[in-house]
């Protein structure tokens, strides 16, 4: 039980109410109802046990079944049970989840598709290879015709089925007249199984029946890695904390209360805001006092303490008291809304990339287009046999085929993955590799980014265990950021377990009985009666006595200055935008060793200031976590979250780094740097292949024997060569030090 | 020649049940758990998945 660490999670309150869970569930008949949660602190076999016995322990709970690869857990349940009690149990064994829209959870039809037409071509490819051997071997003319025919049956499918991948890619490009990688793919592919059905039917000597299977085949295991690569990493960052409420409790005429989806709350209507609820749409407080988490919006870490009058945007969270809350705009027209057309509107500004395959094959179908018509005529001039001329140029075709330079990406990409992976870097396209190559400008935003974004407990020292433990008790009950610093910072041991949540003041802190004394958690002038003893840190307070006082800090996030220091040695400028006041940034600038910032920028001014640097030519990177990030995040070259980042900064962001230290950013860049190198060799290799090959095919040496040697032989050299990528074993299981090592020894240089 | 049209069929149904075996894998979510399906083959229970 070891890996996993049970009650770590946090807060213990908060189910999302019947309402809300209804409208992200799937109706599967006979009143059941299938949910996905996210349960993102599964990571071993024992974790799944304990999730799956507990739930089925649930009253209505039919069935629970955890995904470990994806983190989530399926769900089943009864409409007549109480599904918020799912919520309580997860929390109560330390698992916290959180509700999955229905959407996130659908099969993934492209994959299915390029995995079964990956079957049934290495099935073709292998069979008819088996066929092809004897035939090279010298079979006699009756057996090779015989082989050749069933080559042939068992071409046909893999084609049809296999081929129309390509096909149907490569006919779109056309229709819209552009080229790609997929057009001299389908020509080739096409025109070989046609030759060859022609062959056979006259008898003749050779058929390409093995050389279109096995390009299929090589062809379709590039396709899939980089698509399987691409969706791994955009599952793995979805769905993990929604921004957006599903709806919200509104208030009718008649008094009663109504859960309404948001794309219905319309401006004026009253609603009740709970604590631990976001709020649906830009509204105005009516009544009631609470905190506010902003963080989304401004990026600022400590809560807003907010009461009748006060403005309220989409997206933040109430923190602890309930609101009476009037909204002031459609959803559509809502603070997140804004964001995400700020997004689009700097995305379609963006000037297009394009990546290094899609410019490789620019220039490389006409010519081998070229090359092929240009053999054909030759060929007719010379001899002026039109079935000679024509398999020669089949013949180049087939040699030509882009089936290294179809490797030659993406399988430098998935060895880039996972070597990133493995160093706790979630890379999002593979495109974002090649721009990460080329920045020679890094952005910070500060909080979240350059510091770790939330308070953590500084004086733990000064603090008596006992103390601690009590206090970690009652901030267990609290969403507010000191609270569960607090509660993070429990001694180790039993816990103190209070037999009723205590009662929240909004704005104060915490109040609850143990035994006979009366415990305060907060604000010291409250929670200390006898005389202000004007501390402005949380106090933990017996009887109105005060026990002892926790100093929060927002800390600078690990390897920050090393980060910084390996930039400013390979010549990067490094800069801080932040939406915080000058004295923080100032601060963090100092601690970080950057002198360049600027400080209370708005999301869209983040933004105008990465598109000047883009106009005046260069690259930028943009490292951030918050909402008020993303515009910025569209508009920069190259983008990069870290883990504490929101659900949709985690989407909008190209690399996602997953752990604490920023250590990651000089692995990352050195990472992309290298592959870079591979992928240019890469593309030597096989120019240099086509090189040796083309003449031997445009003269008409070509058979099927020389052609499947000639591209499994340029396939194998890539997909070696982009191994070297990978770590030696060894040096794997030092991830840690990793970072460092690489860093320092970029700095020796 | 004789012998060729027994194996030849003999071979190719062999790996079309492969194939097939494979798709079929594929098609009942197999693969849809890689990693929690080698942490369950140790658990002492033998709860079928429903």
């Amino acid at each position: 039980m070891s890996c996993c660490a049970p009650g770590t999670g946090g807060i213990l309150l908060g189910a999302p109410s019947k309402e809300e869970i209804l409208l992200a569930s799937r109706s599967i008949g006979d009143a059941r109802f299938q949910t996905f949660l996210s349960v993102t602190g599964v990571h071993c076999g024992a974790c799944i046990v304990t999730i799956e016995k507990t739930l089925s322990g649930v009253a209505g709970v039919e069935e629970a079944r955890v995904n470990l690869s994806t983190k989530r857990v399926s769900i089943r349940w009864d409409e007549r049970s109480d599904p918020g009690e799912i919520f309580t149990a997860l929390a109560r064994i330390g698992y916290p989840a959180s509700l999955m829209d229905l959407d996130v959870d659908q099969p993934d039809p492209v994959l299915s598709e390029l995995i079964r037409a990956l079957a049934i071509s290495g099935f073709a490819a292998g069979n008819i290879m088996l066929l092809s051997v004897s035939v090279w071997a010298g079979a006699e003319a009756a057996t090779r015709d015989l082989f050749h025919w069933v080559s042939a049956l068992i071409a046909i499918p893999a084609l049809v089925f296999a081929g129309r991948i390509f096909f149907r890619s490569a006919w779109s490009a056309l229709r819209h007249g552009r080229m790609n990688m997929d057009v001299p793919i389908s020509l080739g592919v096409s025109l070989a199984f046609g030759m060859s059905v022609y062959e056979t039917a006259t008898h003749g000597e050779h058929a390409y029946f093995d050389a279109s299977a096995t390009l299929l085949f090589f062809l379709l295991v590039g396709r899939t890695l980089d698509h399987v690569m691409r969706e791994k990493a955009r599952t793995a960052v979805k769905g993990l904390v929604r921004l957006s409420a599903r709806g919200a409790n509104v208030r009718r005429p008649d008094k009663t209360l109504a859960f309404v989806p948001v794309s219905e709350i319309l401006p004026d209507m009253i609603m009740v805001l709970a604590a631990g609820e976001r709020v649906p749409v830009d509204s105005i407080v009516v009544s009631g006092v609470s905190e506010i988490d902003t963080s989304l919006a401004t990026g600022e870490s400590l809560p807003v303490t907010v009461a009748a009058g006060h403005k309220l945007v989409a997206g933040t969270m109430n923190l602890n008291g309930a609101l009476e809350i009037k909204a002031t705009a459609l959803a559509e027209e809502s603070f997140l809304a804004e964001m995400v057309r700020m997004m689009e509107a700097a995305e379609s500004g963006r000037t297009g990339y394009r990546r290094i395959a899609d410019r490789a094959s620019a220039l490389y179908s006409p010519m081998v287009h070229l090359t092929a018509l240009l053999t054909f005529v030759g060929w007719l001039w010379v001899g002026g046999d039109v079935h000679a001329s024509l398999t020669i140029a089949i013949a180049v075709l087939i040699i030509t085929c882009p089936c290294a330079l179809g490797l030659a990406v993406p399988i430098v990409q998935v060895m880039a993955a996972q070597r990133l992976f493995s160093h706790g870097i979630m890379l999002k396209d593979g495109a974002a590799l090649e721009r990460l190559a080329e920045v020679d400008t890094v952005l910070f935003d500060k909080t979240g980014t350059l510091t770790l974004g939330r308070p953590t407990v500084s004086n733990l020292s000064e603090i008596s265990d006992e103390a601690r433990a009590i206090a970690a008790a009652i901030a267990a009950f609290s969403r507010h950021p000191v609270s569960q610093a607090i509660f993070a910072a429990a001694p180790d041991g039993n816990l103190i377990q209070l037999d009723t949540p205590p009662l929240e003041h909004p704005g104060l802190g915490l109040e609850t009985k143990i035994g006979k004394h009366t415990y305060r958690l907060g604000r010291a002038s409250w929670a200390v009666s006898n005389g202000d003893i004007g501390s402005a840190y949380t106090s933990l307070s017996r009887d109105g006595s005060l026990l002892a006082q926790f100093k929060t800090r927002d800390q600078v996030r690990p390897g920050a200055a090393a980060a910084v220091l390996y930039l400013k040695h390979n010549d990067k400028a490094v800069r801080i935008l932040s939406g915080d006041a000058q004295g923080p940034v100032a601060e963090v600038a100092r601690a970080c060793g950057i002198s360049d910032y600027s400080h209370q920028l708005l999301p869209g001014e983040k933004m105008s200031a990465i598109e000047a640097y883009a106009s005046a030519g260069h690259a930028v990177l943009m490292i951030g976590d918050g909402l008020n990030d993303m515009p910025a995040f569209s508009a920069a070259h190259v983008s990069m979250a870290t883990a504490t980042a929101a659900d949709i900064g985690r989407n909008a962001a190209d690399f996602v780094l997953l752990h604490q230290s920023l250590d990651a950013l000089p692995v990352a860049h050195q990472i992309a740097l290298k592959s870079a190198r591979l992928i240019r060799e890469n593309f030597a290799l096989a120019i240099g292949y086509n090189m040796l090959a083309v003449p031997v095919a445009v003269l008409g040496y070509v058979t099927p024997l020389v052609a499947a040697i000639a591209m499994s032989l340029s396939s194998i050299i890539v997909v070696a060569n982009s191994m070297r990528l990978l770590e030696p074993k060894r040096a794997a299981k030092a991830t840690g030090d990793d970072a460092r090592a690489v860093l320092s020894s970029s700095l020796a240089r | 020649m004789n012998n060729l049209l027994v194996l030849i069929p003999v071979a190719l149904f062999l790996g079309a049940v492969a194939l097939s075996a494979f798709l079929w894998s594929l098609k009942s979510g197999q693969y849809d758990d890689l990693d929690g399906a080698s942490e369950r083959l140790l658990r002492d229970d033998d709860t079928m998945p429903k």
